[in-house]
């Protein structure tokens, strides 16, 4: 039957309150998830007032402070701190989006910060996104080729050809999108997501690839390409202002069009 | 992996996870007709409800004769059946996107497409009476 009730563990409390630093005028207070594998304790909101004053000008960078000065034990993924790497993907006052790139004073009030929704936590905001990169894999984002590589030199594209990939090599893969996908969330299984809908028309729109026939049959399917509803939340959240709406859109075009 | 849950659910690769069952080769034609279904009921769905709004005072028999005539009986007809079909693929959505136990799943599709086929065929059967029936 349906289940109307969380399971055990999983109701989030109230949690520790680390107050501002003594003479800080310009103060933030942030409130992070806490949830940890190594104990039976629920999850909680524990909240960190920083001094503004000595802290850089983004949500990353009050992580680090945090981390670094008030408590150790908090944890999250990082590396670039600039927008690169996608690792720093977490929801930021109600969005999915990276913390490097999400400024502080954007946020009104109190900053809340919890993992990417609806993926199992490994501790605090770090989520499991092994399944996520799996089906990535699934789709083989790689050059696939039948003619072989011209001898001196590299497989060649007009401009033209060339531009067909803007707005989705830059892709960082973050899943900020898939995970702020309603679609994503109750059937993420075997839906695709958004994220890697986006890479998979990526190597279909390549000209240089000979397997978009290929790519184009194993996406046709109810779940992994069909859950996607149009929702659009994966274009308002995409932290770098990518579209992959509009890539599942031009894959079911491509669909229509050989159908 | 945390010490509260007990053994692993499965020891599957998450690629072999994700590939799962593989594709089933179909959506497309689902997507199109759906889309194609709502186009078409756009024209019939303003014709019906402007002339029910106009014979909306009127005494039984003037509404019996507007389904009697040709024209309105078969827009009528073609109204039914591709309302009702559009309704079943929507529905399908519906319970593929919400319903997720496979059981279930597979009930509540068939149950749906036998109720909106039931509907389709007593609402056409009713028009065609209507439609049909001797004198006046």
């Amino acid at each position: 039957m349906a289940e109307f009730t969380l399971p055990k563990h999983s109701k989030v409390q109230k949690g520790k309150i680390h107050p501002s630093p003594e003479g800080a005028e310009r103060t933030k207070t942030f409130n992070i998830y806490r949830w940890s594998p190594d104990d039976e304790d629920n999850p909680r909101m524990d909240s960190y007032t920083i001094d503004l004053d000595e802290c850089g000008p983004m949500v990353l960078d009050a992580l680090i402070k945090i981390k670094g000065e008030q408590d150790q034990t908090v944890t999250f993924r990082r590396s670039c701190r600039e927008g690169i790497c996608g690792s720093c993907s977490m929801n930021v006052d109600g969005t999915n989006t990276l913390a490097c790139l999400k400024p502080i004073d954007e946020v009104k009030g109190d900053v809340t910060i919890t993992p990417l929704p609806h993926m199992p936590v490994i501790k605090d905001l770090v989520p499991d996104l092994s399944h996520a990169y799996a089906q990535l894999q699934s789709i083989e984002p790689w050059l696939k080729t039948d003619t072989p590589a011209p001898e001196n030199g590299e497989r060649l594209q007009t401009p033209k050809e060339r531009e067909e990939l803007d707005g989705m090599w830059e892709c960082v893969l973050c899943f900020s999108c898939s995970t702020a996908c309603p679609s994503y969330w109750w059937n993420g299984d075997k839906y695709l997501g958004p994220a890697v809908l986006l890479q998979a028309y990526r190597w279909i729109a390549d000209s240089r690839d000979e397997s978009t026939g290929e790519r184009l049959d194993a996406l046709e399917d109810p779940f992994r390409l069909y859950r996607c509803h149009t929702i659009m939340n994966c274009t308002k959240t995409c932290p770098k202002g990518l579209n992959p709406g509009k890539a599942i859109a031009n894959i079911k075009k491509l669909q229509l069009e050989r159908h | 992996m945390s010490k509260n849950t007990s053994a692993p659910q499965s020891l599957r690769s998450p690629l072999g996870r994700a590939k799962g069952l593989g594709s089933s080769r179909s959506g497309v034609s689902h997507w199109w007709v759906q889309r194609l279904t709502a186009m078409g009921m756009l024209p019939l769905v303003l014709y019906c409800l402007i002339s029910f709004i106009l014979i909306a005072d009127a005494d039984l028999d003037t509404a019996r004769s507007w389904i009697r005539q040709p024209f309105n009986s078969v827009a009528m007809i073609l109204l039914l059946a591709v309302g009702f079909y559009h309704a079943s693929l929507g529905l399908q959505v519906v319970i593929e996107d919400y319903i997720s136990t496979k059981t279930r799943r597979i009930l509540s599709l068939a149950f749906t497409k036998m109720i909106m086929t039931a509907f389709a065929v007593m609402s056409i059967y009713s028009i065609l009476l209507i439609a049909l029936a001797d004198g006046v």
